[in-house]
């Protein structure tokens, strides 16, 4: 008897740890958004990395161009039809909404307006963005597939990325969000979305009758693509309302819907009335929304998810850039610089305004829209004053792109961190 | 009246001890629950609009097409089975080390170290240091609650469940503080190791495949030929036995278990050092929890494991072809190995066990 008991008792253990089995996996994914987020926030590093590669960019065409006619690229074009895309996907696309979903829209646009077949494609999805060796059997079976250029939309992609440029020549990586690249077969995408965040900052400092906006921000401070953000907001929020402040909350998490909700609650208790986020999920829209105050969304239009509270939502047009890409490399003018796309190229933008968005805002998005992509405001301009009384930047000259994205380490003067 | 109470509470049917099995049934039965697991993942594959036949071919050639293919089937083999081994060797002392997962994480935390801070040391020395400090740190994960059940008699399967996590957040802090790439700008992450700092390819995949197909036949060895290996039966069978036998229990298992952590660290330390190239949370990925499963199914016999890691490595590899493939979510993947599992250790439990009716059971088989 005892015997049969300590061998159920074996057995149920073995069934139970099939479970266990299960639940790491499941886990993962979790981790892969927040990974997706944190991509975002290095992008803006890229930029840094990306003035860099111009210029060696600029020595490299400069000595080869004694054997290529100038302005052609690095590597060989390739026929459309010999064309195929790899994509390296840190969650499903089929989510709907949010990071992965963002990027794959972009990709299909890609598709879209080139004119590429399905069987053109290839996408790897749910590759866990802090396991090598998953990133690497990935991309490697995207190699193995005959995929000539393979874009990885993560930032935890990068490291495995440039490694395997270099064992594989002839293959283009293009990488989201980092900031390295090797000038030739390995380069990294990203953008201004801080242009984007201006224009919701107007969007809410004309919405708000506390005068105090709620932020919900995954990173710190020392965070520039979060900190970037946060300042692109207060600032645009400022130009339109000078007695607004932008109450920050950080969660420290690029993913945790958890964490997101209550900063944004306690946001709200604090007297917030707009609550914008640089997080993964809507869950802060749908906080505004229970609460009767208003918000602004991220990466997806969140109108869908809380349509009473969402005034307008930042939003990337990934397809842009993933178009001129591939059209690069089958032209034969593949650079291998880095890429870093503003508004003015369409690859950042709002989603259209909510009818709940306060009267002339329409026209006062417009005015500063046209600044941005007329006029050559670049939102951190001139001499900024920072919330512990410094200045930053000079008078009649812009924050270097490797500032923006590598230095942003400073609060605009109306940000209180909560 | 004895009789009438009998019938009364007696179940419809009961479960009921077998006598051995032969052998040739034994793998009759095994058979059948592979194929019937095949054909039931084959409805489910249906069910979700694909024809199974050509996902299975998939899976197999997704695995297996080419030197490269092969190649990735084999870098997700590696950490598989060597930590398959190393529970294999606790499961043997009936020790219920589920800490599979935490001692990876940790024997990888220790190679890690030298991998970050002394890269510049000579290659050779360097690697055996860290394959040195992968064993020490594993096996340390181990002991911890090895002494722990010995001295206080702690539940071994919660102790080492709960190191796991102490393990994965000590990563975590690790890689958010003391240990982040300082050239990723706040992001938090560790950087990839120097060149020096890495496991040597042979044939195109790194090396630990050549450690693990070793150790297949030293724990092979150690199990069934030496005095250490018999050691650990005797107490898994039964401690009073051992220590009517002389034998010292403690120190067995305070021994079996340094070897078993030790042995796992062994495969944090391959996987980082060898296959990832840095350290992160992922470093074990829930191989630990995989590795206990395919030590049970391989009966903890060491050839077997090695052909059942393969066989689950071939399945990972090649559903990752099939989602790129067919569309077919990873997701499925997953859903595939549970039905093969259900299978095969439902199979286990008709191998010892039998149904018998209420009539028959009567006689007191099961007392």
């Amino acid at each position: 008897m005892k015997k049969l008991l300590s061998l159920l008792a074996a057995s149920a253990m073995a069934v139970s740890l099939c479970a266990c089995g299960g639940a790491p996996k499941e886990e993962a994914p979790k981790e892969d958004s927040s990974q997706n987020t944190q991509t975002q926030t290095d992008a803006g590093e890229e930029a840094g990395a990306e003035a860099d590669t111009q210029a060696e960019g600029g020595n490299d065409t400069a000595e080869s161009g004694g054997t290529q006619a100038a302005g052609a690229g690095v590597m060989p074009a390739i026929a459309k039809e010999d064309i195929k895309v790899g994509v390296i996907h840190i969650t499903d696309p089929a989510e709907g909404s949010g990071y992965t979903y963002t990027h794959d829209l972009g990709i299909q646009g890609m598709q879209k307006n080139l004119g590429l077949d399905d069987s053109q494609i290839v996408r790897k999805n749910n590759v866990n963005d802090t396991d090598a060796t998953a990133i690497e059997n990935a991309i490697r079976e995207c190699v193995e597939d005959g995929c000539n250029v393979i874009f990885a939309t993560s930032w935890g992609f990068m490291d495995t990325c440039e490694a395997l440029a270099e064992e594989f020549p002839e293959v283009i990586f293009s990488h989201g969000t980092g900031y390295k690249s090797n000038g030739v077969n390995f380069n990294n995408y990203f953008g201004r979305i801080y242009q984007a965040r201006y224009l919701a900052g107007v969007a809410a400092g004309l919405k708000t009758q506390s005068n105090k906006l709620g932020y919900v921000a995954a990173m710190g401070q020392e965070n520039s693509e979060v900190t970037g953000g946060v300042n692109a907001f207060a600032m645009g929020a400022y130009s339109v309302n000078p007695d607004c402040e932008v109450y920050v909350k950080v969660t420290n998490s690029w993913f945790d819907p958890e964490g997101e909700t209550q900063a944004a609650q306690a946001l709200v208790d604090l007297g917030c009335d707009v609550i914008a986020q640089h997080c993964d999920t809507p869950n802060p829209q749908t906080v505004a929304e229970q609460n009767g105050v208003w918000g602004v969304g991220y990466n997806s239009d969140m109108s869908k998810d809380a349509a009473g509270a969402v005034l307008t939502s930042v939003m990337w047009d990934w397809s842009v850039y993933y178009t001129q890409a591939v059209q690069s490399v089958i032209d034969g003018t593949w650079s291998g610089e880095n890429y870093f796309g503003g508004m003015a190229d369409g690859l950042v933008d709002i989603a259209p305004l909510s009818d709940i968005c306060a009267e002339g805002t329409a026209e006062a998005v417009e005015a500063a829209r046209e600044q941005i992509t007329k006029d050559g405001f670049n939102v951190f301009d001139g001499v900024i004053e920072t919330n512990d009384g410094s200045t930053v930047g000079t008078e009649g000259s812009t924050l270097s792109d490797a500032d923006i994205t590598g230095n942003m380490n400073w609060y605009f003067k109306n940000v209180v961190v909560k | 009246m004895k009789t009438v109470e009998n019938t009364s509470n007696e179940p419809l049917v009961r479960v009921v001890k077998r006598s051995e099995l032969p052998y040739g049934k034994t793998v009759l039965l095994r058979l059948a629950a592979v194929i019937l697991s095949l054909a039931a993942g084959g409805i489910f594959i249906a069910c979700v609009g694909q024809n199974p036949f050509v996902i299975y071919k998939t899976i197999l050639s997704g695995a297996c097409r080419s030197v490269m293919a092969f190649q990735g089937t084999v870098k997700i083999m590696i950490p598989l089975l060597i930590s398959s081994l190393g529970v294999t060797l606790a499961f043997k002392m009936k020790f219920w080390n589920i800490g599979a997962e935490g001692q990876i994480i940790f024997g990888a935390t220790c190679a890690t170290f030298f991998a970050l801070f002394c890269s510049g040391w000579n290659h050779v020395v360097l690697v055996a240091v860290m394959f040195l400090a992968g064993i020490i740190g594993g096996g340390l994960w181990g002991l911890l609650p090895a002494f722990f059940k010995v001295k206080y008699h702690t539940n071994e399967t919660l102790f080492t469940l709960m190191l796991n996590y102490i393990a994965l957040h000590l990563v975590s802090y690790l890689r958010d503080g003391p240990w982040m790439d300082p050239g990723s700008q706040g992001f938090p992450k560790i950087a990839r190791f120097d060149k020096n700092a890495s496991l040597d390819k042979v044939l195109g995949i790194q090396f630990g495949w050549l450690i693990a197909l070793a150790l297949v036949a030293g724990v092979y060895i150690y199990i069934r030929y030496t005095k250490q290996g018999y050691e650990i039966s005797v107490v898994g069978e039964s401690q009073d036995t051992a220590r009517y036998a002389g034998m010292n229990v403690r120190k067995i298992v305070l021994r079996t278990m340094f070897f078993s952590g030790g042995i796992c660290g062994m495969a944090g330390m391959i996987q980082a050092t060898g296959s990832d190239i840095t350290l992160t949370a992922s470093v074990a990925g829930g191989v630990g929890f995989t590795a206990i499963i395919v030590a049970w199914l391989a009966q903890l016999n060491p050839v077997s494991i090695l052909i059942v890691s393969f066989l689950f490595s071939v399945l990972e590899k090649g559903s990752s072809v099939v989602q790129s493939d067919f569309g077919l979510s990873t997701d499925c993947a997953d859903v595939l190995q549970g039905i093969i599992l259900f299978f095969i250790l439902g199979c286990e439990f008709f191998v010892r066990y039998k149904f018998q009716r209420a009539k028959s059971a009567s006689k007191k088989q099961t007392q």
